[in-house]
């Protein structure tokens, strides 16, 4: 009891992950509690139990025979065959249940046959912009973060920011489509969703926000999607989490996220065809 | 309860090497297991490739048939012929066993060269496209394990000359040996031919 | 009576004495020279692959690159990684405690294919100098241990060709090595010996062979694919022309999930065996355990994508890896609890064996549960291919298997050479290990959380004092490297003369003179019926008459 409860405290209470910044972060930040206080019980338990074992047990100077003979024990064995089985399968499904707040469960290649599908109309929206531009590479796949909690939530209603992402050795580009420039560090709107549409030139890159617990591989070949959206303004760092040749350590950029007007500002600041227009 | 029991003296035979002919054929067996998982891993690539990458419709082309079916063909008998060749060795009838196991080799070697008559006039190389380099890797592991096997009949046809040779009916391991691989390269190729020809 | 084998290519009298030495550099068939041979050829590269990863601690002390070149960096950490998994632990828990052990378990006199063994082995050395060459002389491999294209097609092409070739070397000695365990267990078992008799190591073994023969030529076959794309220019992974890179991923982590099993099982096997006889209690629920083996064994080969959670796998195929992955540690969890229930009223000797053996279960439970942490999507997203992964494997692989082999080696020891090991050293060595090991590899965890990406040579200068820590563990580490060295060298001759049967154990090998005879026995090979027949109230049973000798020659 004292055991399951200072767990579940240690787990609740111990922090030890960066601020969370996109709408996903605090999902996932109530998954790692829950792992943390499940992990901290069985590991305290089960050291604890040897601890003791060893210490109890032990063998004293004037000991000299033999344990006892217990060679097994039925019920025993059921009961921690099924406690771990248990817990797996909770875990599972509550993780389950997590990733599919995150987004994660939406079917991957609608690029393919959207027609058939539901989608939000944030979904859609940058769906549309990259059939236009990808007529031909045809399969998109899908990252995480593009599904239900993001796309039903309220933020809906405001149409994703399309960002093109481009990774090579050794560094990202952003391009903004719908200002038609490339810029080294991506600017994204708080509350805003975001769809990145990340490629690969030469080998796998890996595109990581710690502050928002998300990663997905970069893969050339093979386009991909990532959608998220961004909550608490500041700057974060990208990180480039793949093996990708020498400089794999110093690929890295940022991301700043901003007041919507302040993003605007930053984005007519640099848009291309508003200049063309003017 | 401790019981350390000493083994009653009837039984004091367990390592006596003429035991020891099925443990090798075992470990034939199981070395074969792992021959298949190898080729199972280029299969699995295949289809995966197949199923993900779909060709760009201009570079799709249909494999000609008759050459593959003669080769399914040359080798099932082949098949056929080893066993006899087996059966043969089993009577003691070394002439027998030997002619059989030359049909056998030659067979093979019919295999190779038809599947070189189809190397040369495809259409396409090695490093055309995803699709034609795997049609190349499977074929030409398969291959492979051909060639091997017609040189270990050819080896095991010389060893089988005199009745007191090597291979005999006594010993028997290095024909059977090669025989259970040959069905193994066979099923290989028929598994291969449905994947790579018909499907 | 004398010996039914057929005749090998030695004739020595049946004792280790110097007078062989040279043997262990020859083509020796017998099960225990080339199981030493194992032995002290894994050591050296480990201490290889230690001091790469000594090179790659004191790269990391500082968030600049400044200890190695970039890219040497990259050859440095994918020599650590290859060198401890296919030279030093694979090498040592199958083919250097399967081969010492499994005959004598089985009571046979020698592997099923002594030659084939032989061949086995000295696969090793040339692939493994040839591994190490490959930096002096070209540069060696630097896209990790995985060689994922289009990285490894792009990086400069012999160094990864060599590395190639000497794992394919190495993959060919495990499959050859496995062929032979499954052999030896199945079919040379001494008459009368049930299958389910047998202890526990000859089933984890023959597990572990099983997955060796399934995966490892799947390996092979994946290597040669991608050796064509380096040398041939085909483009069966090179997204270039039109190859597929997340096809190679899939095969390779089908050999390599499988892989952490071949490096885990037979350590489980091992701790099966030291636990017992130290407690003195048979080991506990004995059939959950063989159960548990080969459910490890059959969900092993479904889980390997879950290396890929980020490489966009489809959904569906997420969450079948979630669930297969997660389950494992009901299996696991079920050898756990049994080996605490052993513990559990035992009398147990606190000696080195035991120690490393509970450290053991320390550190495992942890790299477990973080294990199935990292099954979860959700959590792997965030933590792939981090420090928190690193942490993970390390605590599995070093504080698991490595852990295992240091017990192991206190606990047969004895039996190999006929002399005891220095018990406070020993004491010492186990304190150093654990406490270094825990520094270095418990701030890890924090590390890959907040956001350090792993394989690279720079760093956020924030994670510059962790990392710092962490590098005072491995420092420590080392150091606790050589109390051990000093232990094993002098002990070997002037160690405490150990008698036949130091440990009272029951299990065969104890059934024979310390060192064993040429072959095993001089006599007839025990049955030994109830390997785990601890636990007999002392009146009852003269634990010294079963010290080796007396029955086997007595004939009881
Ligand atoms: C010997 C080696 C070994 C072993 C045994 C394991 C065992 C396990 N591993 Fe590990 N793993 C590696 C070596 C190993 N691993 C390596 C080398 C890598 C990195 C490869 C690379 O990328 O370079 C890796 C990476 C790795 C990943 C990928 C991480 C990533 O790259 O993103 C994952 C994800 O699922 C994972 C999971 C597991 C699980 C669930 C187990 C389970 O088998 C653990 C089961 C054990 C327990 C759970 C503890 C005991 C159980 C109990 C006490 C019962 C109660 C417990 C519960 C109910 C939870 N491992
Ligand atoms: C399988 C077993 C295994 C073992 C035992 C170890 C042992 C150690 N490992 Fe290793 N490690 C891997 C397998 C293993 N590792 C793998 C598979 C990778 C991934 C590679 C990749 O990404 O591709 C990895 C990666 C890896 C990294 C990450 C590198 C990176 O991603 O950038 C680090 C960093 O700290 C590390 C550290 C260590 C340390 C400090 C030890 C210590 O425990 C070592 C302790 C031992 C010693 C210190 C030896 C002592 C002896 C001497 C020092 C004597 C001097 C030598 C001579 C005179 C010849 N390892
Ligand atoms: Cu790009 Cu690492
Ligand atoms: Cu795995």
């Amino acid at each position: 009891m004292i055991l399951v409860l200072g767990g579940l405290w240690i787990g609740q209470n111990i922090n030890l992950l960066p601020v969370d910044a996109s709408a996903n972060a605090p999902v996932y930040d109530e998954l790692f509690r829950v792992l943390f206080s499940i992990g901290t019980i069985l590991f305290v338990g089960i050291v604890g139990l040897v601890v003791f074992s060893l210490v109890r047990f032990r063998r004293k100077p004037d000991q000299l025979g033999d344990g006892l003979a217990i060679e097994g024990n039925l019920p025993l064995e059921v009961f921690w065959t099924a406690v771990p089985a248990i817990v797996v399968l909770f875990v599972g499904l509550y993780s389950y249940d997590i990733y599919d707040r995150m987004g994660g469960m939406t079917p991957l290649n609608h690029g393919m046959d959207h027609g058939g599908m539901q989608h939000s109309a944030a979904d859609h929206k940058a769906m549309e912009g990259m059939d236009e531009s990808d007529a031909m590479a045809g399969r998109v796949w899908g990252g995480i973060g593009n599904g239900s909690a993001i796309s039903t939530s309220a933020e809906n209603a405001v149409a994703a920011v399309p960002i093109e992402v481009t990774a090579m050795q050794f560094a990202f580009l952003f391009r903004y489509p719908q200002g038609d420039f490339i810029s080294g560090e991506l600017h994204v709107p708080a509350g805003q969703p975001v769809s990145l549409r990340m490629e690969a030139k030469d080998v796998i890159h890996a595109f990581w926000v710690p502050e928002f617990r998300l990663k997905q591989d970069v893969i050339p070949g093979q386009p991909t999607v990532l959608n998220f959206t961004p909550t608490r303004p500041g700057t974060y760092p990208i990180v480039c989490a793949e093996l990708c040749g020498p400089y794999h350590g110093g690929m890295r950029s940022s991301v700043v996220v901003e007041e919507p007007e302040t993003y605007q500002a930053w984005f007519n600041a640099n848009n291309k065809l508003n200049v063309a227009d003017a | 309860m401790t019981t350390l029991n000493q083994a009653d003296p009837s039984a004091t035979n367990d390592v006596a090497p003429h035991e020891h002919g099925d443990h090798r054929m075992f470990g034939v067996a199981t070395f074969l297991v792992a021959d298949a998982m190898t080729f199972a891993g280029f299969f699995a690539a295949y289809l995966t490739f197949h199923a993900v990458n779909p060709l760009q419709p201009d570079a799709v082309y249909e494999l000609e048939l008759p050459l593959p079916i003669l080769n399914t063909v040359l080798l099932l008998v082949s098949s056929a012929t080893f066993h006899k060749a087996g059966q043969k060795l089993r009577l003691a009838d070394n002439r027998a066993c030997r002619q059989w196991l030359m049909v056998t080799a030659v067979l093979g070697l019919a295999f190779l060269v038809s599947q070189m008559v189809e190397y040369f006039t495809l259409p396409f190389g090695l490093t055309d496209n995803l699709y034609a380099s795997t049609f190349y890797a499977l074929t030409g592991f398969h291959g492979l394990h051909v060639t091997l096997g017609a040189l270990m009949i050819l080896i095991v046809w010389w060893q089988c000359r005199t009745p007191s040779g090597r291979v005999t009916a006594h010993n028997q391991f290095p024909l059977e040996a090669v025989e259970l691989y040959w069905h193994f390269v066979d099923g290989i190729w028929v598994v291969l031919f449905l994947i790579l020809y018909l499907l | 009576m004398t010996v039914s084998l057929p005749p090998q290519s030695e004739q020595h009298t049946p004792s280790l004495q110097p007078t062989g030495w040279l043997r262990y550099f020859s083509f020796s068939v017998d099960h225990k020279v080339i199981g030493l041979q194992y032995l002290v050829c894994g050591f050296l590269f480990y201490l290889i692959g230690g001091a790469l990863a000594g090179a790659i601690r004191t790269e990391l002390a500082s968030p600049m690159s400044d200890f190695m070149p970039r890219d040497v960096y990259n050859q440095v950490l994918t020599l650590h990684g290859t060198v401890m998994i296919f030279l030093w632990i694979v090498p040592v828990v199958n083919g250097a405690f399967g081969n010492y052990l499994i005959p004598f378990y089985v009571g046979a006199r020698d592997m099923a294919y002594p030659r084939l063994n032989a061949v086995a082995f000295w696969l090793i050395p040339p692939a493994g100098l040839l591994l190490i060459s490959s930096y002096f002389i070209t540069g060696a491999a630097q896209s990790g241990w995985t060689a994922y294209p289009p990285l490894s097609i792009t990086t400069p092409a012999s160094g990864q060709m060599i590395w190639i070739l000497s794992v394919l070397l190495l993959g060919g000695s495990s499959i050859f090595g496995g062929i032979n365990f499954i052999a030896t267990v199945l079919k040379l078992r001494r008459p009368g010996l049930k299958l389910m008799q047998l202890p526990m190591y000859c089933w984890a073994m023959l597990g572990t062979s099983i997955l060796v023969v399934l995966s490892t030529p799947v390996l092979a076959g994946t290597l040669i694919l991608l050796s064509f794309d380096i040398v041939a220019h085909t483009g069966f992974f090179n997204p270039g022309l039109g190859g597929n890179v997340v096809v190679y991923q899939h095969l390779f982590w089908f050999y390599s999930h499988p892989a952490v099993y071949i490096m885990v099982l037979p350590a489980f096997g091992l701790v099966s065996e030291i636990l017992p006889v130290h407690c003195r209690k048979p080991l506990f629920g004995y059939a959950t355990m063989v159960y548990s083996i080969m459910a490890i064994v059959v969900l092993g080969l479904v889980v390997w994508a879950h290396h890929m959670f980020t490489s966009g796998t489809p959904p569906w195929m997420r969450l079948f890896f979630t669930i297969a992955t997660a389950f494992i540690a009901v299996p696991t969890g079920i050898k756990f609890f049994n080996w605490l229930a052993t513990l559990w009223g035992g009398r147990i000797s606190l000696n080195s064996a035991v120690l490393f053996s509970c450290g053991f279960i320390v550190n495992f439970v942890l790299g477990g549960i973080t294990g199935v942490a990292l099954a979860q999507v959700p959590f792997d997203v965030h933590v792939h291919d981090t420090y928190f992964v690193v942490a993970h494997f390390h605590y599995i692989v070093y504080g698991g298997t490595v852990f295992v082999i240091f017990a192991s080696i206190y606990h047969w020891y004895p039996k190999v050479t006929g002399r005891m090991l220095n018990e406070p050293i020993g004491r010492l060595h186990f304190l150093l290990t654990f406490i270094g090991f825990n520094l270095c590899f418990a701030p890890q965890h924090w590390l890959g959380l907040n956001g350090m990406p792993r394989r690279v040579a720079e760093y956020d200068p924030q994670f510059a004092f962790i990392n710092q820590i962490s590098s005072v563990g491995a420092l420590l580490m080392a150091i606790s490297t050589l109390p051990f060295l000093w232990n094993v060298v002098a002990s070997a001759f002037n160690g405490e003369i150990a008698g036949d049967n130091p440990w009272k154990a029951l299990t065969p090998e104890w059934l024979t003179s310390s060192p064993p005879p040429v072959e095993n026995w001089v006599g007839e090979a025990p049955l030994v019926e109830e390997p785990y027949g601890y636990g007999v109230p002392i009146d009852q049973i003269d634990l010294k008459a079963t010290s080796g000798r007396d029955l086997w020659s007595s004939g009881k």
